[in-house]
């Protein structure tokens, strides 16, 4: 059986215009999000508080809730559905911290039932005070970073077969950060700072196949962060570990269509003829291409909608990230190693 | 062509081992090791707890200088107020000159140890700034937070526990997970518990209530005991004026345990060695008619009339406990008392349902998406499609039985992890099944094809699976519980799916076309 035909030729190097104008809408909506929001909508892994998930034997009126917990001095808890209806399961959020070892779930499960009449079911209680949340968020940088920076050497290295020019370009991105982590920089700062090295040097050291997979990469995990930001989703640990499956799994796409790219070009000298070759590099490869992702997307698609709620965001942000990421060898990367051909 | 080629016993080698590996975790045979299931799985409660280690270093600033006092008082020298700073230097202050010389000569003597900053006169006055050297306090801080980690794994074994974990996580943070825990809020309680044992007298000279309102008495505090009226249900705190100077403490304990009163309520009973029993026995006698108050954890639990001295070094706490609060505490006692408050500053506890759930919806999803991408495997590739779809399932053998072999972790982010390797594992295939169509086309025979497509398609997928590797290893280093099993089974199943598809599907392959005479492959 075949899908996509052998023989199938699209012009999607034509429709790059297409793709960059989506890509830049995809990311300006991204970014505008995340300036409106002030930043992603962090879970209590990265900012601290509490999540008590609560079971019920029966229906119980949200509000019924609310003001169980607001008599015992609990106003800025917000309590939400958690999962399907006939599970009458809530989730309550608060920024109080359990400090004491007096317990606090105890006190809301009786808060609760005396304002519900029914005795909650504690089902999971998560307490992350200020102090670890600050840890776990520059935990998450630095694993956002190094992976980043190793990735980096890999594909600098692999794609252009300059493992020399890699190790320079390695080099000196470990340079500046240490210079800058010299002056105390936020890690944010920090990362941005060293991404803008990274792709200054491919720029300078013309790395252009290492260039247009950063930039894919970076395309991929902008606009998953923002599609998170604008569906106000939770920016939790698992969502980093998602991230970085994505920066890895994203490339992969990449590597099938550049390693194309190099077997047709070799021996050709004319640059007049590179985009028909591109374009015939992306079409050779479109099969597996899109093959690959959809044997991901069949397994994802049943854990977004079977594996329960806490891997649900997990599920969604993989799935958004392996669909941008498809789109992102094909539309992003390609087109901007085209457009470093040119230079 | 021969079945047992080295590469192919090499691959059955690999197989049956994984099998083996794998095989306890459903059934109770040799090697007897199934695969851990994670906190977020089988239910259990991870705590941090913060070690406020810096109490330690303020008592034993205050114990150097009662020290230092004694030593003046012993040599005769006199001081106008020797006191602990905010942090934690000492300041001494003295009149005169043979006072001064007198203290310095105590010091060189007896303190050594000790710091002396550049003395400051003013008018008569002269005033020392001691402090102890920063390696001793870092010493003290370390030896409380390990002295802290033993005090709580006692604690814990006694309250029995199966497989506890507990651990110093850099600095003066302790992590301790207790898989399987029934009462997370009593566990908390007794980890919590500082459990600081003391015996002092009560000021019988001064008025509580006008120290409440205004300031206690010199080398006084106010302490309160919090009355329990089972009648109303509340509890009232009453204040007692206590006097700061500890006559006896835990540390002399030889045990604790549960014993009932005349009216079957429970009570601690403790028993002091024969150091603590001498001088329960002097303070007793001293003082008579007086009220020695039992102190535990600053909170007064009773303070009786001493009616006459008492041997044997044996007392009893009371204080309306539960059957469950006077076992907690008569384990607390006997483990001895943590060296410093501990801070409880993350937890996350699952209960043994939601973990079931988890396991539940994480194995149906599994499942679901195992038998989708087999159905779109054959369909799609035909014959080739089953042998990626065998390939598939070895990769999960494996997984499985590197999971046991390793006695690594399974989360539920674990489990998402090895979802998402099916899906990844047959990309390897595609990529290849792809390649060995284009080689077809090109007019190769069926073999030259899969030669010619494995040759082109390994580099590729290696590639595409060094990148992943390294954003696992990555998650490893930098995650924490479940993230760091969701790392682990990408780790496997990658390098799994590497083995299945570059080594055994080819094998397969190969085998096939080489024993079948038709040159045709079903693809």
């Amino acid at each position: 059986m075949q899908i996509i035909k052998s023989d199938i030729n699209i012009d999607l190097i034509g429709k790059q215009k297409i793709g960059f104008a989506l890509s830049l809408i995809l990311i300006l909506l991204s970014i505008g999000s995340l300036i409106i929001h002030k930043g992603p909508n962090f879970g209590i892994d990265f900012v601290g508080g509490t999540i008590i998930q609560i079971k019920f034997s029966q229906q119980v009126p949200v509000g019924k809730i609310r003001s169980g917990l607001s008599n015992i001095g609990f106003k800025d808890a917000s309590v939400q559905n958690f999962g399907h209806d006939q599970d009458h399961e809530f989730l309550i959020r608060t920024s109080n911290l359990e400090m004491t070892s007096k317990g606090l779930s105890q006190s809301i499960s009786e808060a609760i039932k005396a304002s519900t009449g029914i005795a909650p079911e504690i089902r999971r209680v998560e307490m992350v005070g200020p102090q670890v949340g600050k840890d776990l968020r520059k935990k998450a940088l630095l694993a956002m970073f190094y992976s980043l920076l190793f990735i980096t050497i890999y594909i600098s290295g692999r794609f252009e077969l300059k493992w020399m020019l890699s190790g320079v370009t390695a080099g000196s991105l470990m340079t500046a950060v240490y210079f800058l982590s010299v002056f105390n920089v936020s890690m944010a700062v920090l990362i941005t700072a060293a991404l803008v090295i990274t792709l200054a040097l491919f720029w300078v050291l013309r790395l252009k196949y290492a260039m247009g997979a950063m930039v894919a990469l970076l395309h991929d995990v902008l606009i998953t962060v923002g599609i998170f930001s604008i569906l106000n989703l939770d920016f939790s640990l698992p969502i980093i570990a998602a991230l970085l499956t994505i920066i890895g799994y994203s490339l992969n796409d990449t590597i099938i269509v550049f390693d194309r790219i190099r077997e047709n070009i070799k021996g050709v000298k004319t640059m007049d003829t590179f985009p028909t070759l591109f374009n015939k590099s992306i079409n050779q490869t479109l099969s597996r291409t899109i093959l690959t992702s959809v044997t991901t997307l069949v397994v994802l698609i049943p854990l977004y909608f079977l594996g329960g709620e806490i891997i649900h965001n997990f599920a969604f942000a993989m799935i958004i990230g392996v669909i941008i990421g498809t789109y992102s060898s094909i539309f992003v990367a390609t087109p901007i190693v085209l457009a470093a051909n040119k230079r | 062509m021969k079945l047992f080629t080295f590469k192919s016993v090499m691959i059955f080698i690999v197989v049956l081992t994984a099998i083996v590996c794998f095989l306890p975790t459903f059934f109770n045979c040799w090697p007897h090791k199934k695969i851990n299931l994670g906190l977020d799985l089988q239910g259990g409660m991870h705590l941090v707890l913060e070690v406020q280690n810096i109490k330690a270093v303020e008592a034993e600033v205050e114990r150097t200088i009662q020290e230092i006092k004694k030593q003046l008082r012993k040599e005769g020298v006199k001081h106008l107020g020797i006191s602990r700073l905010k942090d934690n230097s000492i300041l001494a202050k003295f009149q005169g000159d043979e006072n001064k010389s007198g203290f310095e000569t105590v010091l060189s003597k007896n303190f050594e140890n000790l710091i002396t900053h550049k003395p400051q006169a003013d008018e008569n006055n002269i005033t020392f700034k001691l402090s102890l050297p920063e390696k001793e306090t870092d010493n003290i801080k370390k030896m409380a937070t390990e002295q802290a980690l033993e005090t709580i794994r006692n604690r814990i074994d006694e309250f029995g526990v199966s497989e506890p974990d507990i651990r110093i996580q850099g600095g003066n943070r302790i992590l301790i997970q207790l898989p399987g825990i029934t009462d997370p809020e009593r566990a908390k309680d007794l980890i919590g518990k500082t459990a600081q044992l003391t015996f002092q007298l009560v000021d019988e000279d001064a008025d509580v209530n006008s120290a409440v309102n205004g300031t206690p008495p010199v080398g006084d505090e106010i302490l309160y005991q919090n009355k329990y009226n089972p009648g109303s249900g509340t509890s009232t705190k009453i204040p007692f004026l206590i006097k700061k100077r500890v006559l006896l403490d835990g540390s002399l304990l030889t045990n604790a345990r549960v014993e009932f009163d005349q009216f079957q309520q429970p009570q601690v009973g403790i028993e002091f060695n024969r150091k603590g029993a001498r001088i329960f026995d002097r303070i007793t006698g001293e003082n008579i008619h007086k009220r020695l108050a039992i102190v535990l954890d600053n909170s007064v639990y009773s303070a009786p009339v001493i009616q006459d001295r008492i041997a044997g070094g044996k007392a009893v706490i009371t204080g309306n406990f539960t059957l469950n609060e006077a076992k907690d505490l008569a384990i607390a006692l006997r483990a001895g008392s943590l060296p410093a408050p501990v801070k409880i500053i993350e937890e996350r506890t699952v209960g043994p349902t939601l973990g079931a759930d988890s396991i539940r919806t994480g194995l149906i999803s599994m499942v679901v998406g195992g038998i989708l991408v087999v159905l779109l495997m054959a369909v799609y590739y035909k014959k080739a499609g089953l042998i990626a779809d065998l390939a598939l399932t070895i990769n999960i053998i494996l997984i499985g039985g590197g999971l046991a072999a390793f006695q690594a972790t399974l989360t539920l982010p674990g489990i998402a992890g090895i979802i998402l390797t099916i899906g990844m594992a047959v990309d390897a295939n595609v990529i290849i099944f792809e390649r060995i169509r284009e080689e077809i086309r090109s007019g190769k025979t069926a073999l030259a094809s899969v030669i010619s497509g494995f040759d082109r398609a390994t580099l590729t997928i290696l590639d595409a699976n060094v990148t992943t590797i390294i954003a696992a290893l990555v998650l490893y280093q930098y995650g924490t519980g479940p993230i760091k099993g969701f790392a682990i089974t990408l780790c496997l199943g990658i390098i799994a799916s590497l083995f299945t598809a570059l080594i055994l599907t080819k094998s397969v392959l190969i085998f096939i076309l080489k024993n079948k005479q038709s040159s045709k492959l079903s693809i």
